[in-house]
């Protein structure tokens, strides 16, 4: 069978990404790397935020709370057990003992953050824009002040420090690749096209029979996961972590790259992560340099607000590049005799 | 547990409450009229402590001076951010201009500490200010009296304003229909612009009080403040003034029972303990306590 376009440039694009984190690894240096690094671990947190929050029309401010709690969990999985004793001495013996590698303990981070998101899912999620954005937003002050506190358990605020460097530019490529593939999945999806039609009129939606509860708590757990992925990846590349470094601008950071990339585009996400991660990092050195500390988030801000009041709908909108979709493999002048051309194909969702 | 502890609890309950209350006037207002939460109204009072520090302490002039300034300055910033951030997306959806709101928030916040640096700065109030005065045993400030009698004056003059003046009544007016009210003649961005001067003056004013009790200002101190003033403002019901005024002592009581009332050990749980609040009343009083039910524009 002859490969159809999208999958040559899906093919395309794996291959580039492959070959520039093999370059990466093998010539950059530990700081090049690392800023690689947080750059793809936030195109991971931005596409499941774009995912949960863009396409199902959610505005949860929640994500840097998902983020600590699979960052934490994972983190006291993997901490060497010779050093717990004296650094967690709270630890129940289990866990003392425990010592796993990166993997399962970035699963069991995720997992984690699924399941609290489905707890706390099932109150918040009746709250709708702005509520919802401050109840999430009291998510993580609720949770860093129960880190904050738990001295034991997580060493308060002073944070963990001395966590293995585990996390290798493949890990995030990795999880990079299956958060992709598992969002664009469910967005093209009978669960993305409920999600979207919960977006666009939820009344309506519900009218139609689209279990909305059922559908917004998978979208929010979906992206919880991968939020508590990402610390965990977060946790073992930085190799410390404390309850401060989740805070609302870092909410504030991944609601603009969603923004700018576009609500619901996973591909735009990806674009707007990599894009601003790096843009803060060439930036931070001229700050440094200047004296003139908060200049980049001041930069970032005005690109938001610029961005809302020209392109409201960011640079994709809801929609992925066109290259990249799923569509007739036909010719122009074949597709033209196709009967059900106005008819929406069940490949590509609705367009705004 | 002692008459004069408990009194000397309800006093500083009240004068947190009343700073409060204070903000969440404000933010409610602009809720009600634009149906937009604004998260850089916590920002406008970190303007109004700055320009009362530059006031009173590089100029050197007196109170009344720095307290009529920050009215003037709260009202000036909070149209400025409306004119030049929330006009031209009025007809967006709601979600945009919260976000829009954040992102002035953040700005406001990083200009700060651009200019005028992240380090917190000592913030004096004249001596007298400090004055104790004895209640039954209890301690009350000079600073404590003025913050509770000024607000009292506020809201009682914001109270008769928004009722009897025409702008008040263009506000209102606005608040429950703006296409009737600009078909009636009312000049709407003029009301919603009356909103936020308003709202950014009690801010103003907040702001100073808040730093002269607090002792010290930095460019990010509006954010916690202006966050429990929206958790405040959900308890009484978003839009309604005497809503706000009502979350605002209910919140400052709640917070200073809870540090009060329960062992010390528990105290650093108090943020914890206002979110928790917030989520619960969102979920058993979704609107409020003065809220008007289900006023859900589609």
């Amino acid at each position: 069978m002859k490969p159809q376009r999208h999958q040559i440039a899906w093919a395309v694009l794996a291959a580039a990404a492959v070959l520039l984190v093999a370059f990466a690894e093998t010539f950059l240096s530990g700081y090049e790397r690392t800023v690689i690094g947080f750059a793809g671990i936030y195109a991971i947190l931005v596409v499941s935020l774009s995912f949960s929050n863009g396409l199902t029309g959610l505005f949860s401010l929640g994500h840097p709370a998902f983020m600590m709690l699979g960052g934490y969990v994972a983190a006291v999985l993997t901490f060497p057990a010779n050093r717990k004793g004296f650094m967690l001495p709270a630890l129940p013996e289990w866990l003392a003992t425990a010592e796993l590698s990166l993997f399962p303990a970035t699963v069991i981070g995720g997992a984690a953050a699924a399941f609290a998101a489905v707890i706390v899912g099932f109150p918040v999620l009746r709250l709708r824009g702005h509520y919802l954005a401050v109840a999430t937003l009291g998510l993580i002050i609720i949770l860093r002040v129960l880190i904050n506190n738990a001295d034991g358990l997580t060493r308060g605020a002073l944070g963990l420090n001395g966590i293995p460097r585990m996390t290798s530019l493949w890990w995030i490529l990795g999880w990079l690749a299956v958060t992709l593939l598992v969002c664009w999945r469910l967005k093209h999806s009978s669960v993305g096209r409920s999600l979207l039609a919960i977006r666009e009129n939820e009344m309506a939606a519900a009218c139609m029979g689209v279990n909305r509860a059922g559908a917004k708590l998978t979208a929010f757990s979906v992206g919880a996961f991968f939020a508590g992925i990402s610390g965990a990846l977060w946790a073992h590349l930085l190799t410390n972590l404390t309850p401060g470094s989740f805070n609302l601008t870092m909410a504030f950071m991944l609601v603009v790259m969603v923004v700018i990339g576009g609500s619901g585009s996973l591909v735009g996400a990806i674009l707007a992560a990599v894009s601003i991660t790096v843009l803060r990092e060439v930036l931070r050195p001229v700050e440094q340099a200047v004296g003139a500390y908060g200049l980049v988030q001041v930069i970032i801000a005005l690109l938001l607000i610029a961005t809302l009041l020209l392109r409201p709908q960011g640079f994709f909108g809801s929609s992925e590049p066109r290259i990249l979709r799923p569509g007739p493999v036909a010719s122009r002048t074949e597709r033209s005799e196709l009967p059900d051309q106005g008819a929406p194909s069940a490949a590509r969702p609705a367009e705004k | 547990m002692t008459a004069g502890y408990v009194l000397q609890q309800l006093i500083n309950g009240m004068v947190l409450g009343s700073l409060y209350a204070l903000i969440a006037v404000g933010f409610s207002m602009i809720y009600g009229i634009v149906r937009l939460i604004n998260f850089a109204h916590g920002d406008v009072m970190m303007v109004g402590a700055f320009s009362a520090f530059a006031i009173l302490t590089v100029f050197g002039l007196p109170l009344w001076t720095a307290l009529l300034a920050v009215l003037i300055i709260g009202a000036l910033i909070a149209m400025l951010i409306d004119m030049a951030a929330f006009r031209p997306q009025r007809d967006a959806p709601q979600v945009n201009g919260f976000i829009t709101s954040l992102g002035v928030s953040i700005l406001m916040q990083n200009l700060g500490i651009l200019l005028l640096s992240g380090q917190p700065r000592p913030f004096n109030l004249p001596d007298w200010m400090r004055t104790n005065i004895d209640v039954f045993g209890a301690r009350l400030t000079v600073l404590e009296l003025t913050i509770v009698i000024l607000t009292a004056v506020i809201l009682g003059g914001l109270s008769l304003f928004v009722q009897r003046s025409r702008l008040g009544m263009a506000m209102r007016a606005t608040a429950e229909n703006p296409l009737a009210a600009s078909l009636m003649g009312i000049r709407i961005n003029r009301a919603i612009a009356t909103a936020f001067g308003v709202g950014g003056a009690l801010a103003g004013v907040a702001g100073i009080m808040w730093a002269g009790r607090a002792g010290q200002i930095d460019p990010l101190m509006g954010f916690l403040p202006g966050l429990k003033a929206f958790v405040a403002a959900v308890i009484g019901g978003v839009g309604s003034l005497t809503g706000a005024v009502l979350g605002g002592f209910i919140l400052g009581f709640a917070e200073v029972l809870f540090v009060g009332m329960l062992p010390p050990i528990y105290g650093s749980y108090r943020d914890a303990f206002v979110f928790g609040l917030l989520i619960v009343i969102l979920l058993f009083l979704p609107n409020g306590i003065m809220g008007r039910v289900s006023e859900e524009r589609a």
